[in-house]
This record gives structure tokens, C-alpha cells and sequence, in this order.
């Protein structure tokens, strides 16, 4: 792990230089953060050709191969919603397997797996838990928009406190969705055989340094991506990574990675700069009013309370993560 | 062409499916423990773990990503393997389809199991019936271990011939066949199954926009594959009838491939759909799938002994389902009773009950149909309850009690 931690650093010329692999025509919905995360983790592989993706049902695998088209100029397979970690398991297997036959006879290819908050932390959960336990080489990419935004916004485990979803929504008694966002890279960390890393788009060259770190781990790896959702946030589409910048400098979605051979978590980049200079944190209410989704903290009666809740929570994981990353 | 060499083993029907599948050279394996299907997945782990086979077996978390992991196998041109029962069936159900729509040549062992609830380890065939009913699979059911073993080597030679190319699934009662060691004959040399099936895995090649590639997930292809997109209404149901046509073909394909397996191995189940016994003047015939065939054929020597002409027809390949089989071994019979080990409630009757009797629609004087549940979670059928239901056939036939449309056999009422 350590070994790859500081050589490969992104450089604007070499990477204009990889053609895309997911094409233009596909049908994300503007301003969709997702496809900027695919190609931004392509283009960091080591081999980019020699790849090979799985995809969990969701907005990503719909929009991108409607058939007879698909924007995927890599091999793709989509199996279901909650099985993308036990199909890539498959996959792996059975590279390994034929290249020791000598069916297989080029490098193994990397296998990048996409999956949503959906299909990670609720439906998938148990498949991702169940292939980083058993040690399959993947590299496990999770956009995260925070909803079951495929079939119209509905709360998932991942829905930030007091988000207005329709499965969740800020009624005349209950302002939304009451609980807080499961911690996912935690999760994964916790199994202590994986490389995990929290990644935002905006800050681009934190995110490719720690695709390209994830691939080339032997073993396990997973990548906690931001993705604002336009229409599921409620929010104009030409500021989505200005949102994006937005989530990691409010220490919402801080920058971090775990070594899972020294069981050191490390904060990165923006929020590494953020834990220096504290003073240098957005407040959170920056954020939050930008997004239709909780309009219902500011209007028709400005809710303080709630406001303060989340900043309180906001800063309580800030600093359990400062404690984890040595820095209290 | 004479058979090959062959050894005799002591296995029962699980072992008999481990040795099935290291015989074909399976790539992956990716199973999950559930009785009675336990002991392939233990047996093939002892496989691995001495390296006797050249292997990637996937211990998953459950069967449902059993399928899932089967599914990417597959997908990247292996030869994949996986076994279950039960519920871990239900649980697969919706890889079920997604399998067999991708169009991959997995094969299963299903060790027949009662599905909860009530929960309950012991055989019926609710299962693989209940499961894969509509699931574009090729169903087999096996009687014993032996053909155990030689069905899953033939489902790999006919799961990957490019006229079929759909998944297939090798049923066999749990703890009857299961759990029962028998005698087997399994080829002394494995090398001969491998030729039997051409080697490894050939994966298929398709004309993707101009250029031959592998239907997979190879890297190198020209074209690269994209393996389950959304497929709206405009090409889904295209997609479909190409699966109505894959299994059509499937007809043709078991043939060749029974006849094929015969000539190395010297053993027939029929004609690889049906098996009859005694069935040529029968006037009354028994219709029945998996073990409890032998019993109904100690039966029919019994009763033929006393003069009646009766006879048992075993299905053996409940799909795709041999309709013009059925028509033609029970054209002559004056009664028909079709014994279902499958909970149906609400339905006309049990599944082999309702495709047996559709099958003989089309004949100019059909014979009677009844329909006999038996044998639900374990519940065992001895040959006294076969004679019963037999001696009520033979008493329809000769107009002293009416036809009924179904009877419990062996229940307290």
C-alpha cells in the first residue's frame, strides 16, 4: 500500500491524452455529477483498455444503455441492484482461473464496479460486505446522489438528516427525513482488508490519485464519491460541482483514505487543509440553502434548531474523524 | 464405438454432482451451504483444497450472490458452477431470469427440497418448480445418482452449443438421491468427459456492428460487449423470442447429446426426455419424475404379475417439456394418473399434471387424466400407497369409480 501512496499524481497533458470510455450521447440528465466520476476513475487506471466494469441497476446503468446503444466502450455487465460486488466477485474468479489454464493469457484486467447509495448502502450492502470479506481484487466506485434517484427521489440509508425525499417528505410534523447518513467508508473500512477512500469530483486530482491507489492495491478497494443529484437535490444544474466543492468544504463529505495495511486513516487535500486551518470551514447552512431539498429549514418559518442540529452533527464526526486521523 | 473406461464408485447423489462437475473441469464454483445440497459443495471444496481441480471456488455469503457471482463467471467465459435447494432456490429467483437472459450456460444441482413454510429439509419438488417455472432454464430431474452424474456432464455440452445457450438446471431428490450412496460407474479417466464437452469452455461469437467477437466480457474483443442493458419496449420482447427459440432448439440438442453420452458411456434414459416401463399395451400408465419412479416400477411388476397391463412413464426433462413424448407413449392408455410432489394449491393441478394433459389435447381420443399430490416435505411414499393409487386407476378404467380431478396420497385427512 505504502509503496504506491505518492508516485502517481494526474498531469492534465497525459490524461486529455485517454480517450473516453463512456461516450457522449448517453442519457444522464444534465448536470448529473455521475458520468464526471466515471470519467475521471477510467481515466486513472494504470491500463485503462484492459478494464473491465460492472454496473448495479440504477441511474448510471439505465441512462448509459438503453438498447441498442450503450455509451461503454470498455466490456460492461449489469446483473441486478444488489449484486454488483457478487458479480464482480464472478468476474474476477474467473480471470484468475483462466489465465492460470492459460485461456487468459494477457494481464488481469482491472474490474471496476459503479453502484449507487441504493445498491451500496441499503439493497447491495450485504454482497459488498460478503466479496470485500473474501478478498476479491476490485475497485468499488460508489456515486453517491443520496436517493434513490433512478425511481424518483426516495430516502435511501444514505439520505442526509432533514432531506426532503418523496418517501420522506418535510411534512407539517416531520421535517424530513430524521436520520443521519449511515457511514459507509466506516463500514468498509472495518473490515480491515481494504483500501477505502472518500472522493469528491471537485477536487479531481484526490479523487484519480486514489482511483489509481485503489487499482492498484491487491485487494479489495472502495471509493466513496460525492454526486450531487440536480433534480434530486433541487438545484440548478450548472452549479452541481460548485455543490459538490460545497459538500467537502462544510466537512459534510470530508477527504480521507484508510490504509488497511497500516490501519492508518489519513485526511487528504481539501479537508487535510481544512483540519490546519479550521477557521477556513463553510458553515453548513451554505450548503444546505442552496438545495431545494431543504427548503423546509429555511421556509416558510426558518428552523434554527434543525439547522443547528445538522452543523452540531456535522462537526461531531469532523472531529471523530480528526481523532481517527490523529490530529486530536 | 465402444464405451470408455469406466470405475465404480460408492456416492451418493451429491457426491455424484461433485465429481460430475471436477469431471467437466468447472472454472468457478460459487455455492453456499443448505441441505440436502451441503455435501457438493463440501465435496468440491476437498477438490480445491487438494488440488485435484483447477479451480476458483467462491464460498459467497448467499445464494442469491451464488447465482450473481455464477453470472459474472460465466460472463467472462467460464465454465460455472453452483448448487442449492429450497429456499436458497427462492432466493436465487430473480438471477434465475437474469441468467438465462444473458444467456449463459450455467449448470445447477438442485437437491429437491420442500420450501418453507413451514420449514422443512426433506424432499418434494416445489423447488426447482416453483422457481424456475417460467425461468427459461432446461429442467432435468434425475431418478439416481448415476444419472446424476452423467446429466450434469451432458447439461454443459448442451448448455453451451450456440443453438441453445441458456442455463441448466439438474434436479435430484434431497436425502432420497441425495443422501443414498450408490453404485456408480464414473469414467476412470476425466480427460474423456473434457473431450466429450471439446475442452474448455468455447465461448460463443457473435457479429457485433461488423466484426466477430466473443459474447463476453473479454477486454480484447474489437467490439466490447455490453452484458444487460435496459431493454425497453422496443427490443425486449425480440430478446424474449430468441429464448422461445433457444429452448425449441434445446429438443434437438439433448438428443444429439444423449445419443453422444451414450456411445462413451454405454447408458440411455429413454429417449433423454421419458423413460417407459412396460408402458407398449399398457391400458393404465403412472406419470411421475425423480425417485419415486423405481418404486412405481416394483409396482407395475407386482401388478403385472396379476395380469394388468399397466406401466410407468418418468418425464425427465420438465423442460423443455416433451409434450409430443407424452402424446405418444400415453395415446393408447385408457387412464392416466400424474403424480405431483409440488404444493399447487389453486391451480387446475399439479404442473406435470397440467402440461401432461395439455400435451394429450391434440390426440383424436384421449385418455383419461387424474392428478395425484404425494410425498410433500419428505413424506414418504411407499410402494402400499402406489398400489392404492394404482388399484383407483384400474377402477376408473373399468367404469367402477368416476375420475376425479386430484387426491392426496399418503395424508391424514
Amino acid at each position: 500500500m505504502a509503496k504506491t501512496s505518492k508516485e502517481w499524481t494526474p498531469n492534465l497533458f497525459e490524461i486529455a491524452k485517454i480517450p473516453d470510455y463512456i461516450l457522449p450521447g448517453h442519457r444522464m440528465c444534465a448536470g448529473c455529477v455521475a458520468p464526471v466520476i466515471v470519467k475521471l476513475a477510467l481515466r486513472a487506471l494504470p491500463d485503462p483498455e484492459n478494464t473491465v466494469i460492472v454496473n448495479a441497476t440504477g441511474c448510471l446503468e439505465v441512462a448509459t444503455t438503453i438498447f441498442p446503444y450503450t455509451a461503454w466502450k470498455r466490456p460492461w455487465i449489469h446483473n441486478a441492484f444488489e449484486n454488483a460486488a457478487a458479480t464482480a466477485s464472478g468476474v474476477e474468479a474467473a480471470f484468475k482461473v483462466l489465465k492460470r489454464k492459460g485461456i487468459w493469457k494477457d494481464e488481469l484486467p482491472t474490474i471496476v464496479v459503479f453502484g449507487g447509495d441504493g445498491g451500496t448502502y441499503d439493497i447491495g450492502l450485504q454482497s459488498l460486505s460478503g466479496a470485500i470479506e473474501r478478498g476479491h481484487k476490485f475497485v468499488y466506485i460508489l456515486y453517491d446522489n443520496e436517493a434513490y434517484m433512478n425511481t424518483g427521489i426516495q430516502r435511501s440509508g444514505s439520505t442526509p438528516q432533514y432531506a426532503a425525499t418523496t418517501t420522506s417528505p418535510a411534512g407539517k410534523v416531520i421535517p424530513g427525513k430524521l436520520e443521519w447518513k449511515k457511514p459507509i467508508g466506516f463500514i468498509i473500512s472495518a473490515h480491515h482488508n481494504a483500501y477505502v477512500a472518500t472522493a469528491n469530483p471537485y477536487y479531481w486530482i484526490d479523487f484519480m490519485k486514489k482511483v489509481r491507489k485503489a487499482a492498484e492495491y491487491d485487494g479489495p478497494a472502495f471509493i466513496h464519491a460525492i454526486s450531487p443529484c440536480d433534480r434530486g437535490w433541487r438545484f440548478d444544474p450548472g452549479i452541481s460541482m460548485e455543490i459538490a466543492r460545497l459538500a467537502t468544504d462544510t466537512c459534510l463529505h470530508p477527504l480521507w483514505e484508510f490504509d488497511p495495511e497500516t490501519r492508518e486513516y489519513r485526511i487528504t487535500d481539501r479537508s487535510l487543509y481544512l483540519a490546519k486551518n479550521p477557521d477556513k470551514i463553510i458553515p453548513v447552512e451554505e450548503y444546505l440553502k442552496r438545495q431545494g431539498r431543504f427548503a423546509h429549514l429555511f421556509r416558510p418559518v426558518r428552523r434554527d434548531d434543525l439547522i443547528k442540529q445538522i452543523q452540531d452533527r456535522v462537526m461531531k464526526e469532523w472531529h471523530y474523524l480528526l481523532k481517527l486521523a490523529g490530529f486530536e | 464405438m465402444s464405451p470408455a473406461e469406466q470405475i465404480d464408485m460408492l456416492l451418493n447423489g451429491d457426491e455424484a454432482a461433485a465429481w460430475a462437475a471436477r469431471h467437466c473441469n468447472v472454472d468457478v464454483v460459487a455455492a453456499y451451504p443448505i441441505t440436502p445440497q451441503t455435501i457438493i459443495v463440501e465435496r468440491f471444496s476437498e477438490f480445491v483444497a487438494n488440488g485435484e481441480v483447477d479451480c476458483e471456488f467462491i464460498s459467497v455469503e448467499s445464494e442469491h450472490s451464488a447465482l450473481s457471482a455464477c453470472v459474472g463467471a460465466a460472463a467472462a467465459g467460464a465454465r460455472a458452477f453452483t448448487a442449492t435447494a429450497a429456499n436458497g432456490l427462492n432466493l436465487m429467483h430473480e438471477i434465475l431470469y437474469i441468467a438465462s437472459s444473458l444467456r449463459l450456460p450455467i449448470v445447477m444441482a438442485v437437491a429437491n427440497r420442500a420450501v418453507s413454510g413451514p420449514i422443512n429439509i426433506h424432499c418434494d419438488h416445489t423447488d426447482a418448480i416453483g422457481s424456475a417455472f417460467l425461468a427459461s432454464w432446461l429442467m432435468f430431474f434425475c431418478e439416481n445418482a448415476q444419472e446424476v452424474y452423467d446429466t450434469i456432464i451432458q447439461a454443459y455440452k448442451i448448455a453451451e452449443n450456440p443453438r441453445v445457450l441458456l442455463p441448466v438446471m439438474v434436479s435430484f431428490d434431497g436425502f432420497l438421491i441425495s443422501h443414498t450412496a450408490e453404485r456408480i460407474k464414473i469414467f476412470k479417466d476425466e480427460k474423456v468427459v473434457q473431450e466429450f464437452l471439446g475442452g474448455p469452455r468455447k465461448v460463443a461469437k457473435i457479429n457485433l456492428m461488423g466484426k466477430e467477437v466473443e459474447l463476453s466480457l473479454n477486454p480484447k474483443n474489437p467490439v466490447p460487449v455490453t452484458f444487460g442493458p435496459l431493454d425497453l419496449f422496443d427490443y425486449y420482447f425480440e430478446h424474449k423470442r430468441q429464448q422461445f427459440e433457444a429452448m425449441e432448439n434445446a429438443y434437438k440438442v439433448i438428443e444429439e447429446v444423449h445419443e453422444q453420452y451414450a456411445e462413451i458411456s454405454g447408458r440411455r434414459y429413454g429417449d433423454g426426455f421419458v423413460v417407459p416401463y412396460r408402458t407398449e399395451d399398457a391400458e393404465i400408465i403412472a406419470v411421475v419424475m425423480g425417485s419415486t419412479a423405481g418404486t412405481m416400477r416394483y409396482v407395475v411388476d407386482e401388478m403385472r404379475e396379476e395380469g394388468i397391463k399397466i406401466g410407468v412413464l418418468r418425464v425427465r426433462t420438465y423442460r423443455p417439456f416433451p409434450y409430443d413424448r407424452l402424446a405418444k407413449y400415453l395415446s393408447r392408455a385408457k387412464v392416466v394418473g400424474v403424480f405431483d410432489r409440488v404444493q399447487d394449491a389453486g391451480l387446475v393441478g399439479g404442473p406435470l399434471f397440467i402440461e401432461t394433459r395439455a400435451s394429450l389435447y391434440d390426440l383424436p381420443e384421449r385418455p383419461i387424466v387424474v392428478n395425484y399430490v404425494y410425498g410433500l416435505g419428505g413424506r414418504d411414499t411407499t410402494p402400499e400407497m402406489i398400489r392404492s393409487a394404482f388399484d383407483e386407476l384400474v377402477d376408473i378404467a373399468k367404469g367402477k369409480i368416476k375420475p376425479f380431478r386430484r387426491k392426496y396420497l399418503g395424508v391424514r385427512e
